[in-house]
């Protein structure tokens, strides 16, 4: 037996296989093709969680996605997800199940005191209470927070991997069901390429728990014959177990595919090869709507009671999984949609009565049928009471008044063990929403539907709040066509035969947003309007009486809609409830906007594969082997890796840092440049381009020699530094900053592009095309000449700031003098593939010398002993040339970006924060970087300030300590006595110049 | 107004909540007012009530084409912290933060401020330099920030990853503790009310469709509902700014930017803080309610769509997995966008303009929120003395010519 | 995500894109003559309207090349994609 409640035949589900799993630790038994919430409803387990707020005991209300109440956390340990709707977990051999928000246990929760105390609970009674005493919330929220929340987190990493995929097609369906089907079959006839996605685990959607007929055979069969015609195109792709959960700009929409997640956890290095969920990423030209409707629950008294469903989920229990949710079922309607299920519950042997708001039920169409079946049907009358504590056992039903807001007649007790209501059907017009798409109230069947387009997007079928199967079939057939015509395919030859199915009339539905019960609303016999939130039919009248009457502040002050459900079954009931409280119509009072996604989607598909090493590109240089063979360790810049500096054993950063330092200024170092961001400039315009950019002059600059510049953003801040050499004729290599490589280029292209087209240049980024080794030192140049013995290095041919080629341990290289560290130093650049066998040479070669490889720190030591700014550490993107004392390299003869920018009123206040050095009293204090400088120091902030430390290092070359600060009124200040703030204390520094080593530069020029 | 309080709700649910007041009224607009704030979130409504409450300008509209607080109030990640690096930012935010720590007593209005600390994180050593700055820089405002390592870190975020071996790992942050989150919709409404109360005229559904400017002088609002005048008109209409600011014939330094959050399904707290980091770019607080709150970075281009495309979110959630990997099966319940106001110094506007009695309090980007109370109180301020609140005065429109920018941006870059 | 039609490369993905601001502001050919105002409109100062919008991107992923673009911000619609040296389209609406 899989259950008592399992009829003996019928239904989807697959009878040889019998699946066990547990709920709360008791095992149960399920078949092939069970929902979690099927095969539980056959082993009569309709109390299935507790309510968010009242800690209401909560049974399974529907069958599909929009389930407010049965929420689950599947699996333990590492493989368990929170709040998983049981309605569509799909049942796999050994499932365990839990239930949420209760204390001790889903049948015993201490928080149903809540429900208790309710009447003290009403929407938003958290912004009245809890001010007192003052700044006491930490202490209620200490105790709200113990409460809070439903499921819970995982608490090690999700041992799964999840994957993103994008895909084009012409004409994109979302859903499965009649109208999905037939339009996808009409655009695949017509040769689009079409993607058909829908959520389920087969494809036929409402008509896998109907009996109707299409051509006259069972509508699963004609589901069958299109299934299989599709599959048979090239042109058409099939997604089952796909949801589409939002729509983005230009016919972009997110599918989520859930590949495993129906064969439950997969044991370690089983089916690796697929992932859990796929995020399909698809732009269509035009998309096809056909996602079906959710039913309304009817507003009565105590309407949340385990037992009581949906009557179309009733229908899919006992019709798809061959399950009846009950033994005797009241049927509380306004429409004819559930006298499809009292008639298919009688067939099973379930006793029924309907109560059916509407006056005439009984006398015509189906529900004459149902009287015709032996369903006694009660017109206009409504449940007005229920009973039951874990599960409804009774109600009261009693003839209500034509105005519908009051009873008209004695009450009647029924037994029952289920209760089926339905208010209506609402289009799941969520992604048309979403898509901008504007929504019309349709009177005909309460109900939004879609109104205009903003994309290329049509609705069909039930979506479109066509609920009767002829239409949904013609409706889709009709999308199909049009979607594959618009994006240029005629269906070709004679058309084919369109599928018939019966309509037959319907009676009017008699929308009672609110159903009046044995007291008042809010006074006895709570009226549900949101399921999992516990958002009252009370909350809403009370909210609309204290002004939130919009339907933005109504959702945010009674949290209706809020839930996991995002309001699937509550808003449009709301909605009523509110306009009937206005005083107005629906339509006055307006629509929520639907926000993505349209069911939750696990953060694992969204991320991907970008996490772990692939967040962000790693990029290393073609030495980057040594270094690490070399013990380095590496700081991040950019997405570069950089040796930060490299212990020996026993070393410590700042004695490694100091040796390394020591070794340049003593004999040569050697650092591994290569990241440095280089952009080769080529034209005839190249100087003029030059001239542009930079701050200084580049007209007068010769083949052979190089620059330092400066670029200023239009503002005339300072962005980024570097030397850029003239290598021939119209031929240019810059040299940016690591980190502002691609921003440079872009900013080159942007200039020579939208504002100099006329300019003749050409900029080509070449950072990874050379490897570049800086050596250091004064026995650089001796080591340099071994191994380049053609290269002339007379300082007097082959000054400081000079480039040449030649080749360097036989591999051409480009050699150019410059220094960052205030050595004699070479920058050798050689194609990327040379650069290990560079770097190697150089070592072996340098062995004699005691060569040192040095890395970053080292470096920013060195250039800070010689006062060299680090743009983006001594500069914040608020500093101008002037500011950071490079006043006079600034050109008055040209014009340049960011020239006008430095005229302006503010710039030439002689209290700009300036850059200077400071020296302290103490020369064994080394400053830490980002303290502030201070006139006096006060024991007690605020303190007025003057700027702040920008590099502070232990010089080893001078013993003493240096620092780099930007100060008001920096360059008056040189010579005077400052302070810099430490928590403690102040200490006493001298404002003086940048430079602390070799000033007259002679070991930079030796 | 009647006062909320514990006993009042006890006194009502024996009524059974019959006879709660409103909260607001809704009147139809007078012919004139004193002041006129056009926008109706927190920062607008903040204006109205600290006119009302402190410069005793009690006829005063707040004038909001839609529903109030519907804007960015009611859009943004709630988080609340005053560690800015300038002085001047550190004035407003800090004077915001001062006036968050009894706003619900002041209104009457719970606005569930929740003092759980903020946390920015480090991930290299210019973050880390970068850090050191800020902590300097707070503290000679006396606006204490606290140092963490990253054991520290792990401490008082028992799930964040502090592995050495991820791409970005933590190498430290900075905690300011007074920080935290409050209920965004409550802010609007506690304003709200607490202005009505006071006389203020909240009229919503009121577009403003132009300005009537005689001689330089303004002299109302033209408005879907009819001519409104007065010689004072605030607009605080965030990402609408440039709107209004065109029907003036201003040109205003703002660019317009959807700026996109997300929320989870509700899950049991774990999470009791809220966790920053500019370099992985992800920022998370767990909600009274249980959801994880995340915000993305601005989408790039310009726009009013309150809409936002996927990437920002496909990048928001990767980061948020290199610090959080127990976050990977948890599922995003919704997300939306607001529209953002940005200057290019990332620091607000909060001015006077070259029409006489217009004034404009714009640009808070991402910062908005955090800043209403002091937002409002000294844009009551300005409006009420037709002069800068001295903690508003560096960040008037001038700035823009003579250069005096209060820049907020940390953009540049470590270099070499 | 939009999509947009880069006039050399043709339709692509939002993601190849960066998006460069509000587009036709033409840099002043003499600065030193303008005052600090017009030098901060020129700067700062941004139409940033709601509805049509001028605007410039660049296929950074792609050919990196500029182009420029209409759009409605109000909508997302791109109403039209231009080269740089291709005449700025009147479009109304």
């Amino acid at each position: 037996m899989t259950g008592r409640f399992r009829l003996p035949e019928g239904g989807r589900v697959d009878r040889g296989r019998r699946i066990s799993f547990t709920f709360d630790g008791k095992a149960y038994h399920g078949l092939g093709g069970d929902t979690l919430a099927s095969a539980l409803l056959a082993n009569g387990v309709h109390l299935t969680g507790r309510s968010f707020k009242y800690h209401r005991p909560r049974g399974i209300m529907t069958a599909g996605p929009e389930e407010p109440n049965a929420l689950i956390q599947l699996e333990p340990g590492a493989h368990t997800q929170p709040n998983t709707r049981a309605t569509v977990i799909e049942l796999y051999e050994n499932l365990a199940a839990a239930s949420q928000n209760n204390w001790p246990s889903l049948e015993n929760d201490v928080g149903e005191v809540n429900n208790l105390l309710g009447r003290f609970f009403p929407a938003g009674f958290y912004y009245k209470t809890f001010m007192w005493p003052g700044k006491a919330w930490h202490f209620y929220e200490y105790i709200i927070r113990r409460a809070a929340g439903l499921g819970r987190v995982p608490e090690t990493p999700d041992p799964d991997r999840y994957e993103r995929i994008y895909a084009h097609c012409d004409v994109l369906v979302v859903g499965g069901g009649p109208a999905g089907l037939a339009a996808a079959l009409a655009a695949g006839r017509a040769g689009a390429r079409v993607i058909l996605a829908d959520e389920q685990n087969e494809l036929g959607g409402a008509l896998l728990a109907d009996k109707v007929a299409i051509d006259g055979k069972p509508a699963m069969q004609w589901v069958g014959a299109t299934v299989a015609a599709l599959q048979k195109m090239d042109n058409v792709r099939l997604f089952g177990r796909t949801t589409a959960f939002g729509y983005y700009d230009h016919n972009y929409l997110g599918l989520l595919e859930r590949v495993t997640d129906h064969l439950g956890p997969q044991p370690a290095g089983v089916g690796e090869e697929l992932p859990r969920q796929r995020l399909w990423k698809v732009r269509a030209k035009q998309v096809v709507l056909a996602a079906g409707a959710i039913e309304r629950p009817l507003v009565f008294a105590d309407n949340d009671r385990p037992g009581v469903m949906l009557a179309g989920a009733a229908r899919t229990y006992l019709n798809r999984y061959g399950v009846k949710p009950g033994r005797r079922a009241v049927i509380f309607t306004n429409n004819d949609s559930a006298y499809s299920a009292a008639l298919d519950l009688k067939a099973a042997g379930v006793q029924v009565t309907v109560a059916d708001l509407r006056h005439d039920a009984g006398q015509h169409g189906v529900s004459l049928d149902a009287m015709g079946a032996g369903i006694e049907v009660l017109a206009e009358h409504a449940i007005v009471e229920t009973q039951g504590r874990k599960r409804v056992n009774s109600v009261k039903v009693a003839r209500i008044n034509p105005a519908g807001d009051a009873l008209a007649g004695g009450t009647r007790r029924i037994e029952c063990d289920v209760v089926c209501m339905s208010g209506g059907w609402n289009p799941t017009v969520h992604l048309f929403s979403q898509s901008a798409g504007k929504l019309r109230f349709d009177e005909a069947i309460a109900a939004f539907v879609p109104d205009k387009a903003a994309q290329a997007v049509a609705a069909a079928g039930a979506c479109n709040g066509a609920f009767d199967l002829a239409g949904c079939l013609r409706e889709g057939d009709a999308a199909g066509i049009d979607a594959a015509a618009a994006t240029g395919f005629k269906a070709k030859g004679r058309a084919p035969n369109k599928p018939k199915a019966e309509t037959r009339a319907e009676s009017p539905i008699r929308p009672l947003w609110l159903v009046p019960g044995l007291k008042p609303v809010g006074q006895g016999g709570k009226h549900f309007v949101d399921f999992q939130n516990d958002a009252t039919a009370a909350d809403v009248q009370l909210a609309a009486r204290e002004s939130f009457i919009s339907v933005e502040h109504l959702k945010r002050y009674t949290t209706t809609g809020m839930g996991t459900d995002q309001g699937k079954t509550s808003n449009v009931n709301a909605l009523g409830i509110l306009a009937r409280a206005r005083q107005e119509d629906i339509p006055a009072v307006g629509t929520t906007t639907f926000r993505p996604p349209y069911t939750p989607v696990t953060f694992g598909a969204i991320a991907g594969r970008d996490i772990g090493a692939l967040a962000d590109p790693v990029r290393t240089t073609p030495m980057h082997r040594w270094h690490v063979n070399a013990g380095a360790e590496f700081e991040d810049v950019g997405q570069w890796k950089r040796p930060f500096y490299y212990p020996r054993a026993g070393e410590g950063m700042r004695d490694a840092v100091n040796r390394e330092v020591l070794a340049v200024r003593d004999s040569v170092g050697i650092l591994d440049a290569t990241t440095l961001g280089k952009i080769d400039i080529q034209g005839p315009d190249a100087a003029e381009f030059l001239n542009w950019v930079y701050v200084n002059g580049w007209k007068t600059l010769k083949p052979g020699r190089c620059r330092y510049g400066l670029m200023l953003h239009e503002d005339g801040m300072i962005f980024d530094d570097g030397v850029t050499a003239c290598l021939g004729e119209n031929h240019y290599l810059m040299h940016t900053t690591t980190s502002g490589a691609a921003n440079v280029l872009a900013w080159l292209e942007e200039w020579l592009q939208t504002e100099w087209p006329h300019l003749k240049v050409f900029c080509t980024t070449v950072t990874e095309q050379f490897a570049v080794a800086n050596i250091a030192g004064p026995n650089a140049s001796r080591l340099l000449k071994e191994l380049g013995p053609d290269l002339d290095l007379d300082p007097k041919t082959f000054p400081h700031m000079s480039v040449q080629h030649g080749p360097v341990a036989g591999i051409p290289a480009r050699v150019f003098r410059v220094s960052f560290t205030g050595e004699a130093s070479y920058e050798i650049n050689v194609p990327s593939s040379y650069g290990m066998a560079l770097w190697r040479a150089l070592i072996t070669a340098g062995e004699k010398y005691a060569i040192t490889p040095f890395g970053t720190e080292a470096l920013h030591v060195l250039r800070a002993e010689k006062g060299y700014i680090m743009v983006g550490q001594d500069t914040d993107g608020t500093m101008t040339p002037a500011d950071a004392g490079f006043g006079r390299m600034v050109s008055t003869k040209k014009d340049f970006l960011g020239r006008r920018s430095l005229s302006r009123a503010d710039m030439q206040k002689p209290d700009r924060k300036q850059l200077v050095g400071l020296l302290t009293d103490d020369p064994k204090e080394v400053l830490p970087e980002g303290a502030h400088v201070v006139e006096q120091f006060k024991e007690q902030p605020p303190m007025p300030h003057l700027g702040h430390v920008t590099s502070s290092y232990w010089s080893p070359t001078i013993g003493r300590s240096i620092a780099l600060a930007v100060v008001r009124g920096g360059f008056e200040r040189k010579g005077s006595k400052l302070q810099v703030a430490l928590r403690d204390r102040g200490v006493p520094v001298t404002v003086t110049d940048t430079v602390f080593v070799d000033p007259e530069g002679k070991r930079l020029h030796g | 107004m009647k006062k909320y309080s514990v006993f009042s709700l006890v006194r009502n649910a024996l009524d059974y909540h019959r006879n709660w007041q409103q909260a607001w009224r809704s009147p139809a607009p007078k012919s004139a007012y004193d002041v006129i704030v056009v926008g109706g979130g927190g920062h607008g409504l903040a204006t109205a009530y600290y006119l009302a409450k402190e410069c005793g300008i009690t006829n005063v509209a707040v004038i909001e084409k839609g529903w109030l607080g519907g804007g960015n109030t009611g859009r943004n990640t709630t988080i609340i912290r005053a560690n800015y690096l300038q002085d001047e930012s550190t004035g407003i935010y800090a004077h915001a933060l001062d006036l968050w720590d009894t706003l619900s007593t002041e209104l009457n209005y719970n606005v569930m401020f929740s003092k759980r600390g903020v946390l920015h994180l480090a991930h290299n050593q210019h973050d880390l330099k970068e850090l050191a700055r800020r902590h300097n820089a707070n503290r000679m405002m006396a606006n204490e920030l606290e140092f963490l390592t990253p054991e520290q870190v792990k401490a008082f975020v028992p799930i964040i990853n502090i592995s050495p071996d991820v791409r970005y790992p933590v190498l430290g942050g900075s905690l300011q503790r007074r920080a935290g989150v409050a209920r965004h919709d409550a802010v609007a409404w506690g304003y709200a009310r607490a202005a009505d109360s006071l006389g203020v005229d909240i009229i919503q559904n009121c577009e403003v469709t132009g300005f009537r400017i005689e001689q330089g002088q303004m002299k109302g609002v033209e408005t879907t509902r009819g001519f409104i005048a007065s010689p004072k008109v605030g607009c605080v209409a965030a990402g609408h700014s440039s709107v209004l600011g065109a029907m003036a014939g201003l040109r205003l330094p703002i660019e317009s930017h959807p700026l996109q959050a997300l929320v989870s399904e509700p899950l049991k707290p774990f999470f009791d803080t809220v966790v920053m980091s500019n370099t992985v770019h992800v920022y998370v607080s767990q909600s009274d309610k249980g959801e994880l709150v995340m915000g993305a970075g601005i989408d790039a281009y310009n726009g009013y769509s309150q809409r936002g495309s996927l990437p920002p979110i496909e990048h928001l959630l990767s980061a948020a997995m290199e610090l959080y990997p127990v976050f990977s099966r948890v599922r995003v319940l919704r997300k939306w966008g607001g529209i953002v106001d940005i200057c290019p110094d990332a620091s607000p506007l909060i001015t006077k303009t070259p029409v006489q009695g217009l004034y404009f309090n714009c640009g808070w980007g991402t910062g908005g929120f955090k800043a209403t109370p002091g937002s409002g109180h000294v844009f009551a301020h300005t409006i009420a003395r037709d002069d800068p609140h001295p903690l508003a005065a560096a960040f008037r429109l001038e700035r823009f010519a003579t250069g005096n920018l209060v820049d907020e941006n940390l953009a540049a870059a470590v270099a070499h | 995500m939009l999509l947009i039609t880069c006039p050399y490369c043709g339709p692509r993905s939002e993601e190849e894109f960066a998006y460069g601001g509000e587009g036709h502001i033409a840099r002043p050919a003499d600065t030193d003559g303008l005052s600090d105002d017009e030098w901060a409109d020129y700067l700062f100062m941004r139409t940033n309207p709601k509805g049509v919008h001028y605007e410039r991107w660049v296929h950074a992923h792609g050919c990196r090349r500029w182009f420029n673009a209409v759009r409605d911000t109000a909508t997302n619609e791109f109403l039209a994609f231009y080269r740089v040296d291709e005449k700025k389209p009147e479009i109304d609406r």
